[in-house]
């Protein structure tokens, strides 16, 4: 579970099927804005799964910079997404390891 | 006849394109669909006409309403924010059975301009049909990497002081945009206001119209 302000990385994990996760986004580093909710496992219901257990859904924001290697346009331009848990990995412990 | 006679004598090259009664692939699969769902039970045709006509009707006018009320009334805006779906079904727009909706604010400050990456997600209900560039591989590659020579293609650009936040729907939110209000416009009702707000503005490649323009 995360919180809002802590630093989450993208998994980068290759997943076959459908996917809620934008490959630009993998591997990249964000920060946690807010917990939207929590909703059934769209990489499951696109199967007629019943998509359990739910998942928590956040939405994350990164920087630009932090995105493409060049982006020139704004320094402080961002990107908001809505991932779901099982696709955030936790930084802290990562610099911690 | 020689070829440029013959060229001249096609002298409509988009006739073809433009054929819509031409049957593709994916028209057979919809039927096909549409069919097997109707025969098994699990829709009536009615149920499809319903859908469709609820579909059509719903236009961009819906969410320049709520801008203008907005706009209009700080209390309208503070509940918009915090709980947009409750907030809207009080201007008797109906979003039951419908993804939820966030508003997105725009300040002097941070501009937000909305996307789809993976597919097509767009807040139909106070939007309408989404346009096709919105559906465009272009569109959706472009705007999350480089969105200011997106935005400025629009007619938009953005001083260096504001930052651009582009919001991908990847998942169960849909997302407005809530345009700033112009300058000069103290006095226009709330009729008014909402002419001066376009669908671009709500997604984000755009802004609110000036009075005077």
């Amino acid at each position: 579970m995360y919180a809002p302000g802590d630093r989450v990385r993208v998994d980068s994990r290759w997943q076959s099927g459908h996917c809620r996760t934008p490959y630009y986004l993998k591997g990249r580093v964000g920060v946690v804005v807010s917990a939207v909710g929590i909703y059934r496992n769209p990489e499951r219901l696109a199967y007629h799964k019943p998509g359990l257990p739910p998942r928590r859904l956040y939405r994350v924001r990164f920087r630009q910079e932090d995105i493409w290697v060049n982006y020139t346009d704004g320094g402080f331009d961002t990107v908001e997404a809505d991932l779901f848990e099982h696709w955030l990995l936790p930084v802290a412990e990562e610099l911690t390891s | 006849m020689t070829a440029h006679q013959h060229h001249d004598h096609h002298a409509h090259p988009h006739a073809a394109s433009e054929d819509h009664d031409e049957v593709t692939e994916y028209h057979l699969l919809e039927q096909a669909i549409r069919e097997l769902l109707i025969e098994s039970g699990v829709l009536t045709a009615a149920d499809i006409q319903r859908q469709i006509e609820n579909q059509e009707s719903r236009t961009p006018a819906l969410g320049s309403r709520i801008v203008a009320r907005a706009w209009s009334d700080a209390e309208f805006r503070r509940k918009l924010v915090e709980s947009p779906t409750a907030t809207v079904a009080a201007l008797g727009i109906d979003m039951s059975n419908t993804p939820e909706l966030r508003v997105l604010e725009n300040t002097e400050t941070l501009h937000h301009v909305v996307v789809c990456t993976l597919c097509s997600c767009y807040p139909r209900m106070i939007l309408g049909v989404p346009p096709a560039w919105y559906k465009s591989r272009e569109y959706r590659a472009r705007v999350v990497h480089e969105p200011r020579a997106v935005l400025k293609e629009f007619g938009l650009g953005l001083p260096g002081n504001v930052e651009v936040r582009v919001v991908d729907s990847t998942a169960d939110l849909r997302y407005l945009v809530l345009p700033m209000r112009p300058a000069g416009t103290e006095s226009l009702g709330e009729e008014d206001l909402a002419r001066l707000v376009g669908r671009d503005a709500m997604i984000g490649t755009g802004i609110a119209r000036n009075p005077d323009a």
